[in-house]
């Protein structure tokens, strides 16, 4: 896995909120790297800035969010290379990334398909976009990536609309456009949050399958620490709009460096706790607002050991041991030998 | 412990219409099937199962907040035995004092026009029995809220100004100011953040302690369910396929449903790998179950049986029940046994 050339890079990234001229930070100076076959968990809560960071990679950002510096460095395996950041959100460049190179995979698949169109012509579309192709083989390799995500009677498939189909058949469905031009990655946002655990269960299971088969790289978006320990080959945490710690992910759940991920791995209930009579712990405080962010490390209002006269004052310095890294002063220490 | 919540043979019928002018009754949807069970004073009774399992309507029937079509439902108060399923509509409103509920969503379910103050002491206004003084509920209010932690000044203070941690708590406080006998809640965490749920779950957890309150926990995520509950009981397409102690049915279930549940859920954990045991296929349309077995389309065990004989609850153990033919015969995995816990990931 390691060695190559990474699938995708990205440096120092930082995306503003552009507001009558004032520019209000939302993700600042956000690195990380996927290698090809890899899968990076990207964690945080609500309002953290992962699912911008999602969209920033593709380009996608609404009018009023700019990126306002670092680089988006894509390098595929047909020797292919961009940084997306300097391609702009519109033009052949990035339109030959989305949805080829890069797929995309969303929470609620209701709202990424048409549903005027038939679930054959919205995935067989990508292919005409993309590949100069016949209908009739778009088709069919519609129908080939239908089979493949394991939806029944894919040839008919084709044929019916998306309010036909239950969530789990749509997520499925959704999987197929995004994987049908063999991208080099998939960005997962929160793919499984709105499906019930059974069928969460079935989509990891074959996001893990094609993954293995395709060699695809993933950057998996979610809030759910079990599916992370699941899925991840590395993690990254993000804090109010930056990387507090990041590291291979066995390490990260033995070993957690940061007070953050410490706190957020013990504030999750697990199945096993009957047995162990352990306690969650709440983090006290709440997520900050991005328009009102604390000064210096950003956890510090809420930090258990936190220095008030270093952390509210700068940014907490960044310490790495091998692949892991983190923020914090007190990271030298916490860091595992 | 003496029972507070007695339900039994509850159904909850919904029809369904036909598209048109004259929307003919076209078909039914049994959204609860049936369900009997008891919960003690003091005790919390976890509900589980997926979307469209009928939790949600149970919960509501059981409040009167949706008319149950058959059945009973009846509340032990110090006052006597109230069926609820028959009060009238002053009857009711009276009623109500012993039994509240905590929506999932503090964002909609708070009137964002009213103070926290006046959410929180809207159910002492509308109380027409007790004429009570500003000067008493205004200590009622405050005296919940600093329970909820909420402290005197925030209560001055509209809903959109509160996080939604915070919006869970005035919900709470506003459930839990006429002191009711038991409280139905609603996936009270779904929609809040790790670190919030958290607080939220030690927060029912003290209050249940110091206010003596007996909770209903409908939720879908069984790590919570299994950290708040005594017991707990499984739903499928709306009827209970298992009951019994947390203990009992997440370690030791009985029903291949509650197994493939538990198989499912994703442990924060690396070393330990998941073996989910995938349920095939999805869940049957409500309006149209299976016949016999509801579970027994997607079921590994299901047998010639299952297809011709609805299966009756039987007690396995003391207190713990399965609807399964087979709930004596199979042996099957718990929480604990789905999870190895050697280094190397499984190969695909």
């Amino acid at each position: 896995m390691a060695g190559s050339v990474p699938v995708l890079e990205v440096s120092d990234l930082s995306i503003a909120l552009g507001q009558d001229g004032a520019r209000i930070p939302i993700i600042e100076d956000v690195s990380f790297s996927i290698a090809r076959g890899e899968v990076l968990a990207l964690v945080g809560e609500s309002g953290s800035g992962k699912s911008v960071t999602a969209l920033a990679l593709m380009q996608l950002l609404s009018k009023t969010l700019i990126i306002a510096k670092g680089r988006i460095l894509l390098s595929t395996g047909d020797g292919y290379q961009a940084d997306i950041a300097a391609l702009g959100k519109d033009g052949k460049a990035i339109e030959s990334i989305r949805g080829a190179r890069m797929g995309m995979i969303f929470q609620e698949p209701m709202s990424s398909f048409s549903p005027i169109h038939t679930i054959g012509a919205q995935i067989s579309e990508v292919v005409e976009v993309h590949e100069n192709v016949s209908k009739q083989a778009a088709r069919a390799r519609a129908a080939e990536l239908l089979g493949k995500v394991g939806i029944p009677d894919p040839k008919g498939a084709l044929d019916r609309y998306p309010s036909e189909f239950s969530g789990g058949m749509r997520q499925r469905a959704m999987i197929a456009r995004a994987l049908i031009c063999s991208p080099s990655l998939l960005i997962a946002d929160e793919p499984t949050t709105a499906l019930d655990v059974t069928i969460q269960g079935q989509i990891l299971d074959l996001l893990r399958k094609l993954q293995h088969e395709l060699g695809m790289a993933i950057l998996f978006i979610t809030h759910d620490l079990g599916i992370v320990a699941q899925m991840a080959d590395r993690v990254a945490i993000m804090y109010a709009g930056r990387i507090v710690e990041s590291g291979p992910v066995g390490e990260m759940f033995r070993h957690p460096a940061h007070p953050y991920t410490r706190a957020l791995l013990d504030a999750v209930p697990r199945l096993g706790d009957l047995d162990r009579r352990r306690k969650i712990k709440p983090i006290s405080g709440s997520v900050p607002n991005i328009f009102d962010a604390p000064s210096g490390c950003r956890f510090h209002p809420r930090c258990p050991v936190a220095d008030p006269a270093r952390c509210a004052v700068a940014l907490p310095p960044v310490h790495a041991r091998g692949a892991h890294s983190v923020a914090c002063i007190h990271g030298k220490a916490e860091l595992p030998a | 412990m003496s029972t507070l919540l007695t339900v039994a043979n509850l159904s909850v019928h919904f029809p369904v219409r036909s598209r048109g002018v004259w929307r003919k009754t076209t078909g039914r949807v049994v959204a609860v099937d049936d369900v009997s069970f008891s919960i003690a004073r003091g005790e919390t009774l976890g509900l589980v199962g997926e979307s469209g399992s009928g939790k949600t309507t149970l919960g509501l029937a059981i409040l009167r907040g949706t008319q149950p079509t058959s059945g009973r439902v009846e509340l032990t108060v110090p006052d006597g035995t109230i069926d609820v399923t028959r009060l009238d509509k002053q009857a009711l409103r009276d009623a109500r004092r012993h039994f509240q509920m905590i929506f999932q969503d503090p964002y909609a379910s708070l009137n964002p026009r009213m103070t926290a103050r006046d959410i929180i002491a809207e159910p002492l206004i509308a109380r027409r029995s007790e004429k009570l003084s500003r000067k008493i509920i205004d200590q009622r209010v405050v005296d919940i809220a600093e329970k909820c932690g909420l402290n005197r000044e925030q209560l001055r203070r509209y809903p959109h100004a509160f996080s939604g941690g915070q919006r869970q708590r005035i919900a709470i406080a506003r459930a839990l100011v006429l002191h009711p006998d038991l409280v139905v809640c609603d996936e009270p965490t779904s929609s809040l953040d790790v670190s919030i749920q958290a607080q939220i779950l030690n927060l029912l957890a003290e209050l249940q302690e110091s206010l003596g309150l007996t909770y209903l926990f409908i939720a879908h995520d069984l790590a919570a369910v299994a950290y708040v509950c005594d017991r707990v009981a499984v739903m499928y397409l709306g009827q209970i396929v298992e009951i019994g102690t947390t203990r009992d049915v997440y370690f030791t279930p009985r029903h291949p449903y509650t197994e493939a549940l538990m198989s499912s859920v994703p442990e924060p954990d690396p070393s330990a790998h998941l073996q989910p045991m995938l349920l095939q296929g999805e869940r049957p349309d409500p309006a149209h179950p299976p016949s016999g077995c509801r579970f027994r389309t997607r079921c590994r065990y299901a047998t010639e049986l299952c297809a011709t004989t609805p299966p009756v609850p039987v007690e396995i153990e003391p207190n713990h029940f399965a609807a399964c033919h087979y709930a004596r015969e199979l042996s099957l995995k718990g929480a604990l046994d789905l999870r190895t816990t050697n280094q190397e990931k499984v190969a695909e």
